[in-house]
């Protein structure tokens, strides 16, 4: 329901909606003469939830980075949602892990705020949208109880989730996830996994990078699956795109098949 | 009681003084609270060393005069921008790390600097006036200058309050949002430069530093509400000014030094005694 309404909102909003939310072209990145990612050409859908998946160094991060700005591509392309140059709004990241002062003196509630500087714009002091859409982004990542918390009072978990409400009051219509599951408990990782069914629901795209290749082929929480190294290997459904050939591509030797009553289950080294 | 702190405000010099102690510490509290934030200690120490040449040659074009200080004040602030633009300039292709490129700049003007005044006849008073300031020899003039330098610099600190919180906290996620980010941080380069020329008076050179991080860190032992450490640190500055001031009458003692002995005794009072994490806090808790 709330799936078709947001949906005919962004219909409003972008009367041609030809384009789709992130299209890469040919785009590479060169860091001191290794190919950090190489020729890739890859197209999201609005709405649609990717797995990034691919082994140690495949890139995943720099692919994320390129697209939100903060990693210029050598050579390439990338528009979102048909526009070159990401506009200050477009897109929202989450890194792996931020690296931030933990005894800086701002609280949750400050931090959320900057999300929405880039609207705030400069030379003025929030308005009152604002304040609304940080309380809703406090409250989409269940943190509404911690918000006047300085932010090196809280777990790991909660800190994560605290920038996963920064990305979400910046109301991005793309957002990027970096390994956002590693160094949860399972409690956690359930909780994230329900968040960003919400933000889904919401009619938003999502990339997340995640080195879990199970949960990559979990078709209830992605629709489509990209399997990277330095190259794109292949991208869309997970059956399509989870299989042995591409796998013993993307992982080589470091990929290890373990044959069980179940099924086949395949392991890979994570160094 | 009061008459003992009244008898100092019978002299001009020392009304004056303490006009510009205020004044200083508080302006040198607010900008000081980015640099602490930002681990730019350093760079506020190099950057006021650097100024240095800027004096000598404003020195030896007034004609050593204590009329021609607008000259001394233009040249320090001149080397000051120089140097704030140079080291951001040596950092930024990558080349260079920026503690090192920051390091190099220091050594190279305060040497420029020694060089030109060891060329004046009255090299050891003028150099010690230089490095260690004499703010009961500030003018009308000065204070003015000091006046409106430091509104300025405040208005600016307002304006782009939110910019330069969120970059001091989080410069990547700063750059997602497409903020200015180089910027904004050459401004707030530009802006420690300014605030270290305008400090110079009070405490010279070499104790500058004091002033910018010494009531902010103070402050941090003792909140994490943003707007009071810098509010608090601004008070804790001013406070400093005055009563090493008065001390520095009282004992007769250098005021640079008096003023920055006072703001440090604050800092270790309140690192150990300071109710979070305070050492004898603790103590006592545990």
């Amino acid at each position: 329901m709330s799936n078709v309404a947001s949906l005919s909102l962004a219909h409003a909003q972008h009367p041609e909606r030809i384009a789709p939310a992130l299209d890469v072209r040919d785009l590479s990145v060169v860091y001191e003469h290794t190919h950090a990612l190489d020729s890739i050409t890859l197209q999201v859908q609005a709405g649609t939830r990717v797995a990034l998946v691919g082994p140690n160094g495949a890139g995943k991060s720099t692919l994320l980075k390129a697209i939100v700005g903060l990693v210029k591509p050598t050579s390439g392309t990338i528009y979102v949602e048909g526009c070159a140059h990401n506009h200050r709004n477009a897109v929202a990241y989450v890194p792996q892990r931020a690296i931030v002062d933990w005894n800086f003196p701002v609280t949750v509630r400050d931090v959320v705020m900057m999300g929405r500087i880039g609207q705030i714009g400069l030379l003025r002091p929030p308005r009152r949208q604002d304040r609304a859409q940080v309380q809703a982004s406090l409250e989409q990542v269940r943190m509404t109880e911690l918000a006047h918390r300085q932010i090196g009072q809280l777990s790991g978990g909660q800190q994560q989730r605290v920038f996963l409400a920064r990305a979400l009051a910046q109301q991005a219509q793309v957002l990027l996830l970096d390994e956002p599951f590693t160094g949860l408990d399972v409690r956690s990782q359930d909780e994230l996994l329900q968040i960003i069914e919400e933000i889904h629901a919401a009619g938003v795209t999502v990339l997340i990078a995640t080195h879990d290749l199970y949960q990559a082929a979990d078709t209830q929480h992605y629709e489509q699956v990209v399997l990277l190294n330095r190259r794109l290997i292949a991208a869309g459904s997970a059956d399509a795109v989870l299989t042995s050939t591409h796998l013993a591509e993307a992982y080589g030797t470091h990929l290890h098949r373990i044959h069980t009553p179940e099924g086949e289950i395949m392991l890979h080294d994570r160094h | 009681m009061l008459d003992w702190l009244l008898e100092p405000l019978s002299f001009q010099f020392m009304v004056r003084g303490l006009l510009a102690a205020i004044m200083v510490g508080v302006i040198c509290s607010i900008v000081g609270t980015f640099v602490v934030l930002r681990g730019m200690s350093f760079y506020g120490d190099a950057l006021a060393h650097a100024i240095l040449p800027g004096l000598a040659v404003g020195y030896i074009i007034g004609g050593g005069g204590s009329a021609d200080r607008a000259v001394l004040f233009w040249w320090a602030l001149g080397a000051a921008i120089l140097s704030a633009l140079g080291i951001g300039a040596i950092t930024h292709g990558g080349r260079v790390k920026e503690d090192s490129a920051i390091g190099i700049v220091f050594v190279g003007m305060f040497a420029l600097g020694i060089a030109l005044i060891s060329s004046m006849r009255s090299f050891a008073v003028d150099l010690a006036h230089f490095l260690f300031g004499n703010v009961l020899g500030v003018s009308n003039d000065d204070l003015w200058r000091v006046a409106i330098f430091g509104l300025l610099v405040l208005l600016v600190v307002f304006l782009f309050y939110k910019e330069l919180v969120a970059i001091a906290f989080d410069e990547t996620h700063a750059v997602t949002v497409r903020l200015p980010v180089t910027l904004f941080n050459y401004l707030l380069l530009i802006l420690i430069a300014v605030v270290v020329v305008v400090a110079l008076q009070t405490v010279g050179i070499a104790l500058v530093l004091a002033m910018l991080i010494t009531p902010p860190s103070t402050a941090l032992l003792l909140t994490h509400r943003l707007p009071i450490v810098i509010g608090l640190g601004a008070v804790l500055g001013a406070l400093a000014g005055v009563s090493g001031l008065y001390l520095s009458y009282y004992i007769n003692i250098a005021s640079g030094a008096a003023i920055v002995l006072v703001s440090v005794g604050v800092f270790v009072l309140v690192f150990l005694l300071g109710p979070r994490g305070g050492v004898l806090w603790r103590m006592v808790r545990g």
